[in-house]
């Protein structure tokens, strides 16, 4: 118990050292940023009264040494002050906080998607690896792998939306919808399928390559001899000795593109008019709001940690041999 | 696969090494086929065809066939113009930035891999560090400090898809510095920098061969998604600045966002299908994996 602790203990430091290493790279980036930073640091662009830009240069220190400078930044931004979106005239973090959840929504279900459908696909084929369908399975994962994923989003818009009017053409929720809880999540569900689905197909093509040649490798392996070789039935051979083993590297694989399904994001939420943080990204940059996309940059880093740490877990539990503390 | 088929087949291959085994599979060529042709159409595609991509050739909103070949956008631009002559940026930035990331994960992850202790840590929390931030949202914060151009493009993506690069060289230079022709190398008193180029590279390059190959079909993507955005060179066409600037009139003319989508799509097709070639020539026991 006292190795877990600690090996839990040892992973939150390594995750907070990242997040400061993040914190840090955003202030370097400040830095080189054209134009004064006082006025990068304020989101104001051009407009700054000399008043202003004295009052900010005091708040933030800039009169002072850089490391005084970088010490104060660092501190506001663990304090979850990011600074002032220019064009929106808000705080940079209470803007993200209202779009942080539809995100992790859709990043999420498409992970899901992408993850469940992928592991079914691979360990198929893996179990037939000549078949026709195998082969299919293989060719399909490299034609999902090269679909530009806004290109696609606007393929699928096209046919389900305008042509079969089967989806909603965008958003998140019905602006007119008048009903229940439920009734609320439902419509929600509703218009996250294409996104989710869309999002999801690049990391589906992955997954059930993946999946297929961990599988594969496991299958091989000589403690699945020795199952079999004692007369354990093929089903319990396949699901309980080698699929456990054969999602470690999926699992691993993973927590690592969470930051990947964030890029996905952008893209997917601007073609869908998702009202999540890609869309407000995009719309950022368009805008040139520098604080905005420097917080974004820090708060999507934040969640990659995050979610790196919870794959850690998780690959513990599925991975008989590892614990936390061993290394 | 057993590995008697394998060692027979190579024997088949006329024991010619990885370059037959290549030319023996059929998507790889195919792929190799494609790929060419899509080049060569970027190179003497719009000299022959011989309309420019930015006149306005015909009435808006023509279909394919109605005067044009694949129609005309929303200014009445021709597309197949647009889709021979927008491959251009894209193939160039996106080989350029796949150098970049390939150069730079190679120097990284041999250091890292070659020196280990410390050299090592430190490289690897800097990919830890990269490999943390969203790799679009972190070019597209680039593009906002250096303005937008082809040149920053290819830059941007550079810097930030390295880290893949680095980690595979690293792990091997790890195996390899531990064997003994390695240890050879040292004995006979090869300076580092030797070591590192003349004995362990060459012995690490198939698996960075299959890599780079991948790189390239992502930076390839990764460009179109910034074009698509608008945050590339706006004087230049690419498909990913077609398809976003006709997205808005996708309901009169399916044509102009189709086709570019195709040629992104038929590009990154056909890398990937060489990239898997190239796997199971250089290693022919994960063939199909």
């Amino acid at each position: 118990m006292l190795t877990l602790a600690r090996g839990i203990g040892l992973r939150l430091v390594q995750a907070f050292g990242l997040l400061l290493a993040v914190i840090v790279l955003n202030f370097i980036l400040i830095q080189i940023a054209p134009g004064d930073v006082a006025l990068t640091l304020a989101g104001e662009q051009g407009s700054g009264s000399p008043e202003f830009l004295a009052a900010v240069r005091a708040r933030f220190g800039l009169d002072q040494p850089m490391l005084v400078q970088l010490f104060r930044y660092v501190w506001n931004v663990l304090q979850l002050d990011l600074g002032h979106s220019y064009y929106w005239e808000r705080p940079v973090m209470d803007l993200i906080q209202e779009k942080l959840l539809s995100t992790v929504l859709l990043a999420g279900t498409a992970l899901a998607f992408a993850m469940t459908v992928g592991v079914i696909l691979g360990v198929y084929t893996a179990r037939r690896p000549e078949s026709p369908t195998s082969h299919g399975v293989t060719f399909l994962s490299l034609v999902g792998y090269a679909l530009p994923v806004f290109w696609t989003a606007i393929m699928l818009l096209v046919v389900f939306v305008a042509k079969l009017g089967l989806f909603p053409i965008g958003g998140m929720e019905d602006p007119r919808f008048e009903g229940g809880t439920i009734a609320h999540i439902v419509d929600v569900l509703y218009h996250l399928v294409l996104p989710a689905f869309t999002l999801g197909i690049i990391y589906l093509a992955y997954y059930s390559r993946l999946a297929r040649a961990s599988m594969l490798e496991v299958l091989e392996s000589d403690y699945i001899r020795t199952a079999r070789a004692k007369g354990v039935d093929e089903r319990s051979v396949v699901y309980r000795h080698a699929l456990r083993n054969a999602l470690i590297p999926v699992v691993t694989i993973a927590g690592l593109q969470f930051g990947a399904l964030f890029s996905g994001a952008v893209l997917v939420e601007t073609v869908f008019s998702w009202p999540g943080m890609g869309r407000l990204a995009y719309e950022s940059i368009l805008r040139q709001d520098t604080p905005m996309m420097l917080g974004l940059l820090i708060v999507s880093a934040a969640l990659v940690i995050v979610a790196n740490l919870l794959t850690d877990v998780v690959y513990r539990m599925i991975d008989p041999r590892i614990r936390v503390g061993d290394k | 696969m057993t590995e008697t088929a394998v060692a027979l087949e190579a024997v088949e291959a006329g024991g010619r090494g990885p370059w037959a085994m290549f030319l023996r599979n059929k998507a790889a060529v195919a792929g190799l086929i494609v790929f060419t042709g899509i080049v060569l159409m970027n190179i003497f595609g719009p000299a022959i065809y011989g309309i420019d991509s930015d006149a306005m050739v015909a009435r808006p909103f023509s279909g394919p066939g109605e005067g044009t070949p694949l129609g005309t956008d929303y200014l009445g631009r021709d597309v197949l113009a647009g889709v021979l002559s927008g491959g251009r940026t894209t193939l160039v930035v996106g080989a350029v930035a796949a150098g970049m990331s390939i150069s730079i994960g190679l120097v990284i992850g041999s250091l890292a891999g070659f020196y280990g202790r410390w050299v090592d840590s430190m490289f690897m929390r800097l990919t830890e560090l990269f490999q943390t931030l969203p790799t679009l949202l972190f070019a597209m914060v680039l593009l906002t400090l250096m303005g937008p151009s082809s040149r920053t493009v290819a830059l941007a993506i550079g810097l930030v898809s390295w880290p893949a690069a680095a980690r595979l060289t690293r792990a091997e230079f790890l195996k390899i510095r531990e064997l003994e022709y390695v240890k050879a190398a040292r004995a006979i008193g090869s300076s580092d920098l030797r070591i590192m180029l003349r004995t362990i590279l060459p012995n690490a390059m198939p698996p960075l061969i299959v890599a780079t190959a991948l790189t390239v079909g992502l930076a390839i993507l990764f460009e179109a998604g910034i074009s698509f955005l608008g945050l590339g060179d706006n004087r230049v066409v690419s498909w990913g600045s077609m398809i976003g600037k006709n997205q808005g009139f996708i309901l009169e003319s399916w044509w102009t966002v189709t086709f570019p989508g195709i040629a992104i799509f038929l590009t990154v097709l056909s890398i990937s299908m060489m990239g898997d070639g190239l796997q199971d020539a250089f290693n022919p026991k994960l063939r199909g994996r």
